[in-house]
């Protein structure tokens, strides 16, 4: 078994565990929880056991490098990120409904890279502009910034959804955590990101300046992900200095997480200097 | 006097303008929303593509708000000024505030607005109240950095706190980002950006700056000893590696081999790999096989210059050589091409495609032309940049990750515990506020006040 085939295999495991936290928010049950809580853990050893596997195998193939260096490898670290992170959540907050919201964006993910046909799981040699030990350290750092906004994405979810109802009467958000606990894990999620945006975008700025000799030349990656640091920097002035809270903090994150997403998927649409990463 | 009031009056509204968070988030906002123009619009490409892909009206119109270099537009400068600023300005406001309250010599405690606070713990204990404050101290001064205790009419409290100067971090991101911003100024006014493309075995010392297209010389010569390229299985590219001689009062002062990420620096000058070429060959070996007899002659020629053919025919001239050449609709690919002027009078034009050996077979003549040989040089394209900003850019990355960690994981705590005697029992009160983070804070306060219970 090679770790593509692994990988196929995490991403069912990944999809199971969504379901059951999904059943679990819906039928007010433990055990599915539960069960859920144990299968993202394996899910997420399993994954981060092929992305090791990757590794070694593009060393057996005479090509070693991390596996950090295209779309497919991305992806695949993006899903293991943001497990992570939310099972450190879910063991610091001990609440399982935030699952039903942060599974599904690790599963789609892993899923995208698994399963697109856009996506190409091949192992393949570095470009000489790829060539640096800064690699790991710009694409881990992103992608741990990255993880923590689709989280605060998925809370925001969940407190748009609780004020929706303001009875408080709704089946499915009878045991929603409380807002005010939402708006306050956004906030946190957001700080996280902010400063692993802020060393990503530092430490691709570093490379570049030792790649191509300047370390910032508006490339159209290089500006979304400004882009996004700007508005991740609004929703962090707004909060502390002008008291800005609950749903408006929520639509800033959802914006926030879109322009990640653009930087992530939409940049690779538009022409310029990270044209490897399709 | 009058005059001056209003001027004062100016200088306040003006200061009033910019010391606002409202203003902050438009200008991040519009900085955000203005920027996304550059990465849809292709920025400084020539003018005729600009006019070609968008028509007369909205070339004229993104021209005159400068849209096809946008980030270095007089208007996005002016956001990026006003954002610089709006947090000097913001920054100093609340500095002369924070500063009283960080560089304080005796902590301030007001006891009273603990025992206010809805989250405080309380426990009673048996044990006197002298033996309570030497544990309670020595228990305090292992997290704490700054405690005191005081006597008070029942008993005694324990103040203390530490992360006072955390209240800081802030400032030093904002730091952070004007010393961003004046680093990449230095850099637009002292530095430079140029590219040069060197011939193997040949000197430059001067390169093409890249925004003006004007010469620049250097202080040092560049020599290229050596360039080479090659590619993995699948045809992509594995590395270029330029081997470089510094040359100064002819003399070579420092050879290094370059490849893409680690490039030459040189007297705060960086030379990087940015692209290689195929020179056009100068030297050039035909085969020249006659139809008639068989016989095949090896010719070595310059490009250029009129050699006698054999059999007594004519001359040939090599006259020109193309990276691509296309016949009659074909793609020929890298082609040689020259001039056979017979003796008859008549001349003939004869392509000498290097992929297609036997090509000029099918011109049907009584010589066929074909390529045996010819020299094949690369040249090296390097970027050459100058950058005196860099460091100021780089101690702002520094300052701003630090500034970052302190601003968002670290507080200003302050903790008090109060111990009363009533009757033959002691109750004790412990309290903690933080400026950030509260909720840890609470934490934190519960589980201090519980092993505080156990000694």
């Amino acid at each position: 078994m090679d770790s593509s085939n692994l990988l196929s295999i995490v991403t069912f495991v990944y999809g199971f565990a969504a379901i059951l936290y999904i059943a679990a928010w819906i039928f007010k049950k433990t055990f599915p929880g539960l069960l859920a809580t144990w299968t993202v853990l394996l899910g997420a050893m399993g994954n981060a056991a092929g992305i090791i596997m990757r590794w070694v195998e593009s060393y057996k193939l005479g090509i070693g490098h991390a596996p950090l260096s295209n779309m497919y490898e991305s992806l695949v670290f993006f899903s293991c990120t943001i497990a992570v992170i939310y099972l450190v959540i879910e063991r610091t907050y001990k609440n399982r409904i935030l699952g039903a919201f942060a599974m599904p964006l690790v599963f789609l993910s892993i899923a995208y890279a698994s399963l697109s046909p856009n996506v190409n799981d091949r192992i393949q040699p570095l470009i000489p502009a790829l060539k640096s030990n800064w690699l790991i350290a710009h694409v881990m750092t992103c992608f741990f910034g990255y993880a923590a906004f689709a989280i605060a994405f998925g809370i925001s979810l969940m407190y748009l959804l609780a004020c929706g109802d303001k009875k408080g009467k709704g089946y499915l958000l009878s045991h929603f955590p409380k807002p005010a606990f939402l708006d306050n894990l956004t906030h946190q999620m957001v700080t996280f990101g902010f400063l692993f945006l802020s060393i990503g975008i530092i430490t691709g700025a570093v490379w570049a300046n030792s790649a191509w000799g300047s370390y910032w030349s508006w490339d159209p990656k290089e500006t979304w992900s400004l882009i996004t640091w700007f508005i991740y920097a609004t929703l962090l002035h707004a909060r502390l200095m002008r008291g800005w809270h609950g749903k408006r903090i929520a639509y800033v994150s959802i914006i926030g997480f879109m322009a990640v997403l653009f930087t992530y998927f939409g940049v690779n649409l538009l022409p310029g200097l990270h044209s490897y990463a399709q | 006097m009058k005059k001056e009031n209003e001027s004062a009056n100016f200088f306040s509204r003006l200061w009033k303008f910019f010391a606002s968070i409202r203003l902050t988030v438009v200008l991040l906002l519009s900085l955000a929303a203005t920027s996304i123009i550059g990465t849809v619009i292709p920025q400084n490409q020539s003018p005729a593509d600009y006019f070609h892909n968008y028509g007369e009206f909205f070339y004229n119109f993104f021209s005159a708000l400068n849209i096809f270099d946008m980030y270095h537009s007089w208007w996005f400068q002016i956001l990026l000024l006003m954002l610089t600023i709006n947090v000097i300005v913001c920054s100093l406001n609340r500095l002369s505030t924070t500063w009283k309250i960080v560089f304080v010599k005796i902590p301030p405690f007001n006891v009273s607005k603990f025992r206010i606070l809805s989250n405080k713990e309380e426990f009673t204990s048996n044990r006197p109240l002298e033996d309570l404050r030497n544990k309670y101290e020595q228990a305090v001064s292992k997290k704490y950095g700054y405690y005191r205790a005081e006597q008070t009419d029942k008993g005694f409290c324990v103040l203390a706190e530490k992360g006072r100067w955390t209240r800081l971090g802030v400032y030093t991101v904002h730091l952070s980002v004007i010393l961003l911003l004046l680093g990449g100024l230095i850099g637009s006014i002292f530095g430079f950006e140029g590219f040069v493309n060197i011939p193997e075995g040949e000197t430059v010392n001067s390169i093409r700056l890249r925004k003006t297209e004007q010469i620049h010389n250097l202080d040092f010569a560049i020599r290229c000893d050596d360039f080479s390229v090659s590619f993995y299985e699948t045809g992509a590219p594995k590395e270029f590696r330029s081997t470089l001689s510094i040359i100064e009062d002819g003399r070579s002062v420092l050879q290094k081999d370059i490849i893409v990420n680690h490039p030459l620096r040189y007297k705060g000058i960086n030379l990087f790999q940015a692209n290689y070429g195929m020179l056009p060959p100068e030297e050039i070996t035909l085969n020249i096989m006659s139809r008639e007899t068989g016989m095949v002659y090896k010719k070595k020629m310059k490009i250029g210059m009129p050699i006698e053919v054999p059999e007594g025919v004519g001359t040939f001239v090599v006259k020109d050589y193309r990276n691509s050449f296309n016949y009659k609709g074909i793609a020929l690919g890298e082609t040689f091409i020259g001039i056979l002027n017979r003796k008859d009078g008549n001349s003939i034009n004869i392509m000498l495609p290097l992929n297609f050996a036997s090509f000029d077979k099918m011109r049907k003549g009584d010589l066929i032309f074909s390529v045996a040989d010819y020299d094949n040089g690369y040249y090296t394209g390097l970027q050459v940049t100058c950058d005196p900003g860099v460091l100021v850019v780089y101690s702002g990355f520094v300052v701003m990750i630090i500034g970052c960690l302190v601003t968002f994981f670290m507080s200003h705590q302050r903790l008090c515990i109060e111990v009363i005697k009533s009757g033959s029992k002691t109750k004790v009160m412990v309290a903690g506020t933080a400026n950030k983070n509260k909720l840890g804070m609470q934490a934190r306060v519960k589980n201090f006040s519980q092993n505080l219970a156990k000694l």
